[in-house]
């Protein structure tokens, strides 16, 4: 008890413990421009701040839910579990890394997959859960991925994956440097049949996967400043000894450098990306709406 | 301690001294050291196959750098001719850490591709320690659907730290630049031997590695990231790299037991770099013979069968 507490008489003291103003997870500090930012506001703009338009990561079903049209989501191959082939141990054993993680997002592994629709165009989506183990590719995603693409190709629907990882899982050695090449293989069917395959790569995609099918879309998206790139900014300081330029891997480098098609807002992408798809699959222009007039920011919308 | 050896072979080493010295004394005075001489050059090697019989996988990544470890360079020397290297991507540069050309092996022609680290100081930095640019890839493609083209089968050679985590890099677009080697290999149509001839570093080392066969020397290695790269990551130490080899397992013999790659290429004993004419007529061999396996599929068979090998890698 502090001295102030003290001169306090003990009929008007009020034990703090147990006892919180406000409920946990109600507000958000954009790390961004650090306005607090009410959550149910946050949720309904998928996680991008309302004031700078800051993009904060997003859960992968979350993203999905939220991305895809909503009464006809249904998830794929949501029943494939990891394996611990190479009984791998580190400071910690994979098998109890796996655990933490699934307990963490309740998720099996780092990818999911769902068929459905935008804008009644209908597609395949996959994306990365980034909290699951950072995202981390090892068989599991890459078989979700290659059977994502496999229905893809058999249904004649776009596929889109959403990618978040630091790259290939470390706990499933080469096993999960081989998931470069299947992913990538696979890919190799879609456009060889005239299939698109829209890559959005988001905040961060590194290392093996975007070393892989992240890169080899018809269409590569990016959301505005996602971190995107081969090796690790680390690495790179490491390796040339020099601090690296501001904005370095990021979007709006990497359109700058002529790797990736578009940037686009999180907000507008069930709308841009469903145009863009009836295009290459020869649909009618779909009826898109703005997403709830999200990108006008409140100010704009009072002015007008 | 002698540099010729590596740490774990400094028993040996210590044997090869004596030996060297006992020739010496041979030479100068009249003695005859022969029966001696020949007493120690067994022991030599008994040692030598009994330290080589039990290598840790952190050894093995050793052998797989040593800095006497023949390169791309001399195997294509001793076992190919005809060889006329070809340079540049035609978009940027010419990226030394990867070499390639047409050459013979026997009459057949063939497309030789494969990284290149340097001997001496100024090649090494040439070479950028056989860590290519995307203009290496790129290069390395343009001769891959130069082979498809003139349907000659496709030999690569692995061996390389990694791919460059560069500024210059980075900007010019490392990841697209394996991303589509990956793609356009798994479809060549054309057979691709891949073989890990030194270090196999993560994606740096697929990007050339999408093949029909990939087969390994004997003390090579092939891995998703370097030992002490993971142990920096996972144990928070590069000390720990010996224990990441091993949780790796990224020593030939190891991941042929998980069927990851297909023929291992034995080594002469103590390693490639102790007797390079034997290592290349190894692998000369083992061309040869994977070589005519493949030549007898038929095109689709083989394109089949690749897809297959590498879609096997699922759950």
């Amino acid at each position: 008890m502090s001295w102030f507490e003290k001169l306090i008489p003990s009929r008007i003291r009020t034990d703090a413990k147990g006892h919180r103003a406000v409920p946990e997870g109600l507000w958000h500090k954009c790390p961004m421009c650090q306005t607090v930012l009410y959550q149910a506001e946050l949720e309904r703009h998928q996680q991008v701040c309302p004031k700078c338009s800051h993009h904060m990561r997003i859960s992968a079903r979350r993203r999905l839910e939220r991305f895809l049209d909503e009464d006809n989501q249904v998830e794929l191959d949501a029943e494939l579990e990891p394996q611990d082939r190479l009984k791998f141990k580190d400071s910690k054993k994979y098998k109890d890394r796996i655990q933490v993680a699934q307990k963490k997002t309740h998720e099996k592994d780092a990818m999911i997959s769902m068929s459905g629709s935008i804008f009644d165009v209908k597609v395949i989506a996959c994306a990365f859960e980034f909290k699951y183990m950072g995202g981390s590719m090892g068989m599991v995603v890459g078989e979700k991925f290659v059977r994502a693409a496999n229905r893809a190709l058999a249904e004649r629907v776009p596929l889109i994956c959403f990618a978040a990882s630091g790259g290939a899982r470390m706990q499933e050695a080469l096993f999960s440097l081989m998931q470069m090449a299947r992913t990538s293989a696979v890919l190799g069917k879609l456009k060889e049949q005239g299939v698109p395959f829209v890559s959005v790569l988001t905040d961060p995609t590194m290392g093996g996967v975007s070393a892989s099918f992240a890169m080899l879309g018809d269409v590569n998206v990016a959301e505005p400043k996602a971190l995107i790139g081969f090796a690790g900014p680390r690495v790179i300081e490491q390796t040339v000894r020099e601090t690296l330029p501001e904005g370095f891997q990021r979007s709006e480098f990497l359109l700058e450098h002529g790797t990736v098609d578009l940037i686009i807002d999180r907000r507008e992408m069930r709308a841009r990306l469903a145009t863009l798809l009836a295009m290459l699959t020869g649909q009618d222009s779909p009826k898109t709406e703005p997403d709830q007039g999200l990108l006008s920011s409140p100010e704009t919308e009072s002015s007008s | 301690m002698n540099l010729n050896f590596l740490d774990f072979e400094q028993p040996i080493a210590e044997l090869e001294a004596k030996i060297e010295e006992l020739r010496y004394m041979g030479s100068d005075n009249d003695l005859n050291m022969h029966d001696e001489i020949t007493r120690l050059q067994d022991k030599s090697r008994e040692l030598t196959e009994s330290i080589f019989s039990k290598l840790t996988a952190a050894q093995i990544a050793q052998l797989a750098r040593h800095p006497q470890r023949p390169y791309t360079m001399d195997y294509i020397d001793k076992i190919f001719t005809d060889f006329e290297p070809l340079h540049g991507d035609r978009a940027f540069a010419d990226d030394k850490a990867i070499i390639g050309g047409p050459a013979r092996l026997d009459d057949q022609p063939v497309m030789l591709i494969g990284h290149q680290k340097g001997r001496d100081t100024k090649e090494k930095i040439a070479n950028n320690f056989g860590m290519p640019r995307p203009e290496g890839y790129r290069k390395a493609l343009r001769l891959m659907e130069m082979a498809e083209r003139f349907q000659m089968p496709i030999l690569t050679f692995i061996d390389t730290p990694g791919a460059y985590p560069g500024v210059d890099a980075e900007e010019r677009g490392q990841s697209e630049a394996i991303a589509k080697n990956l793609q356009v290999m798994s479809q060549l149509k054309t057979p691709i031997i891949c073989t890990v001839i030194g270090e196999g570093g993560s994606g740096g080392a697929l990007a050339i590695g999408v093949g029909d066969r990939v087969n390994m020397f004997q003390y090579s290695t092939y891995s998703v990231i370097s030992p002490e790269g993971c142990a920096s990551i996972l144990w928070k130490s590069a000390e720990k790299a010996p224990e990441a080899a091993e949780a790796l397992g990224l020593t030939a013999h190891r991941l042929q037991e998980l069927k990851l790659i297909e023929d291992i290429i034995p080594e002469p004993l103590g390693g490639a770099h102790r007797d390079p004419e034997q290592m290349a007529d190894n692998f000369a061999g083992s061309l040869r013979e994977t070589l005519q396996q493949l030549q007898q599929l038929s095109l689709s068979d083989l394109l089949e069968q690749r897809y297959q090998r590498f879609m096997a890698f699922g759950v």
